[in-house]
């Protein structure tokens, strides 16, 4: 359905092959079609913009000059300017569990899969690193919340339980019944599933702050929907400004988005993308790869 | 931007503006192209303009402004709700569901996502709140056979209405996609005129994907209205506008919020001053 890059600038470039130099003028039309294409892939404005000054400076340059094919050329900047962005190819993905019982918080919007992603990263740690887990849902709001957290926890193995749900109490206290439970039973992790909430509420957004101080967490993820349009700069700058983060998992990378989301949230925040979300299953994690994303967005 | 003359520079301010609303580049330079034929290179302020653009966005949105009353028409009238994984299916079933017990309909509400952990949980604690009862099977149950169970029953008992739950699905997937297609045959089984409503829920923070949501789900399930959620957080839903540009499907509701009383019929003209930021103390 999208063009790819590669399509788009062949045309600009076709004439200018063989030619050798590239002009302020020649590079000036290639960058509108970058432009519209990171677009497309719901980059951000304020991100594509920046990107787009940096290529610029970088294709009116010697490389291009001496090269013999143009469009290739600035697509490899493109493309190598997106992989640096993204935090480049041997990103630090790993997680900070050395400490049991180590914490690790999920945030996020409403539906963005941080319950989904806490099950599949436990999973994870439970399986390859051997490691006992906690699952603890502090989402007292959503209908069924906290039993989704449950149930998911059963269908791992022995490893990873949830925290038994006791009504009534507030996301502090579970988070300080969590932390106790998980140096009496010894676990490795624990992992705090908050609920669901949109950037500006600020109750919701003190409550989320207040469990971070209280739970001292290792490692505080913020979990958003890879589909996200231009509205993921707000929402990851606003996350970043209230929580201790240390990294971003993107969900629905299985789906047919472009993904730009991810270098949006990345470059207003400076954080790690640590996984990519592949499925409504529990083996859909990846680790994240700076390149694969990179390609992803310009369509290839 | 403050008042200034329409020139090139102002129009591109504008631009920008639209598109870091999500509506994406080519349907907001065509809506400031729209603007600058009547009023470039004049002196405007920034309220004038606002006002202008939002008069523009309104202009479009204004054919699918279509408010619906699930309570009435066929009898039992069969609402299928799809869309993908997270979107606010459950909870935007859940808000009709407190709606229509207001209203008196006798109404079925079926559990219809047989996939995902406590998602039958998730819409029994709706269909308690609202006093409506839900039908289920356990998790793995074959959605269509349990949505052919709820027609059945809603016809013996004369129900109202039968509002259908299903699971989120991403549209590219061809097997999910081709199990949404077999619970709308079955439906019609029942009744060649089912489903009578399939609600596609998009979500306010989803970017230019939405367009091909539309399609996908367009073309397997003939989605009849659309429901945007989320709108209460600080994604402005701009994609709706080339959603409408592209397709003549009416937007019934938007969602502001996680409770019952969180979901009001769509309004254009809101929608519109929402987008291009004129305050809700502007509007009236
Ligand atoms: N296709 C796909 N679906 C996913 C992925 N991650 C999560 N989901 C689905 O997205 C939906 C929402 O996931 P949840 O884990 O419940 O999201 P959440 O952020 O915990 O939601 P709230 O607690 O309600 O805010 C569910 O249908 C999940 O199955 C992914 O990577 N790919
Ligand atoms: N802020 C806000 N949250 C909403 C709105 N509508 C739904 N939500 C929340 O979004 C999350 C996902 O909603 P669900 O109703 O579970 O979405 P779904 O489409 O049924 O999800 P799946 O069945 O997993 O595909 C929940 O946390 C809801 O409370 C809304 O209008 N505003
Ligand atoms: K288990
Ligand atoms: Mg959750
Ligand atoms: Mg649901």
């Amino acid at each position: 359905m999208f063009d790819a890059l590669t399509d788009r600038l062949g045309g600009i470039f076709d004439g200018l092959t063989g030619r050798g130099a590239l002009s302020e003028k020649d590079v000036s039309a290639a960058l509108r079609e970058i432009r519209v294409a990171l677009l497309e892939a719901d980059v951000a404005l304020p991100v594509v913009k920046d990107f787009i000054a940096k290529v610029k400076e970088r294709a009116v340059g010697e490389e291009v000059i001496r090269s013999v094919k143009p469009g290739q050329q600035v697509i490899k900047i493109v493309h190598d300017g997106l992989v640096d962005l993204l935090g480049g190819e041997d990103a630090e993905t790993r997680l900070r569990v050395d400490n049991p019982p180590s914490v690790i918080m999920m945030a996020g919007l409403q539906g963005s899969g941080k319950t989904t992603t806490t099950a599949k990263i436990a999973k994870r740690l439970s399986e390859r690193d051997k490691k006992k887990v906690l699952l603890a849902s502090l989402d007292v709001r959503r209908p069924a919340a906290m039993e989704q957290l449950a149930v998911l926890a059963d269908q791992l193995g022995a490893n990873v339980t949830s925290l038994p749900i006791v009504q009534g109490q507030m996301p502090a206290e579970i988070a300080r019944r969590a932390l106790q439970a998980a140096k009496l039973g010894g676990h490795d992790v624990v992992f705090l599933d908050t609920a669901g909430r949109t950037s500006i509420d600020e109750q919701m957004m003190a409550e989320a702050a207040e469990i971070a101080k209280i739970a001292q967490p290792k490692e505080s993820l913020l979990v958003a929907d890879a589909l996200t349009g231009q509205d993921a700069v707000e929402t990851a700058r606003r996350f970043h400004e209230r929580l201790p983060l240390t990294g971003l998992v993107l969900t629905r990378m299985d789906g047919d988005g472009r993904g730009g989301a991810a270098l949006s949230m990345r470059a207003v925040t400076g954080l790690p993308i640590k996984f990519l979300g592949t499925g409504e299953k529990l083996d859909g994690l990846d680790a994240f790869d700076a390149k694969r994303v990179a390609g992803r967005i310009l369509g290839q | 931007f403050g008042g200034r003359r329409l020139d090139d520079d102002a129009l591109e301010d504008l631009e920008d503006l639209l598109i870091m609303s999500d509506m994406g580049a080519k349907v907001s330079s065509k809506i400031t192209a729209n603007l600058a034929k009547t009023r470039f290179d004049k002196d405007i302020s920034d309220d004038e303009i606002r006002i202008a653009l939002a008069s523009e966005i309104e202009a479009i949105m204004k054919p699918r402004e279509q408010v619906v009353d699930f309570a009435d028409g066929p009898r039992p009238r069969v609402v299928l709700f799809v869309g993908v994984n997270g979107s606010g299916k459950t909870t935007t079933i859940g808000k009709i569901a407190s709606k229509l017990k207001e209203q008196g309909a006798k109404a079925l509400l079926v559990a219809g996502d047989t996939f995902r952990a406590a998602a039958i949980e998730q819409l029994t604690v709706w269909g308690e709140r609202a006093g409506i009862p839900v039908l289920s099977k356990p998790t793995g149950a074959d959605a269509a056979g349990l949505v052919y169970e709820a027609i059945e029953k809603a016809q013996r008992e004369d129900l109202d209405l039968v509002l259908v739950d299903t699971a989120g699905r991403l549209q590219n997937k061809a097997e999910l996609m081709s199990e949404l297609a077999k619970i709308v045959r079955v439906t019609r089984k029942l009744d060649p005129d089912a489903p009578h409503d399939v609600i596609l829920v998009l979500d306010a923070t989803v970017g230019q994907n939405a367009l091909s949501q539309v399609e996908a789900f367009r073309h397997t399930a003939g989605v009849s209205g659309i429901v945007m959620t989320k709108l209460d957080g600080t994604a402005k839903g701009g994609v709706l506008v080339a959603v409408a540009e592209a397709h003549a499907l009416p937007i019934h509701f938007v969602g502001v919020g996680e409770k019952a009383e969180d979901l009001q019929p769509f309004s254009a003209s809101a929608y519109a001053k929402a987008l291009v930021g004129l305050g809700q103390e502007e509007t009236v």
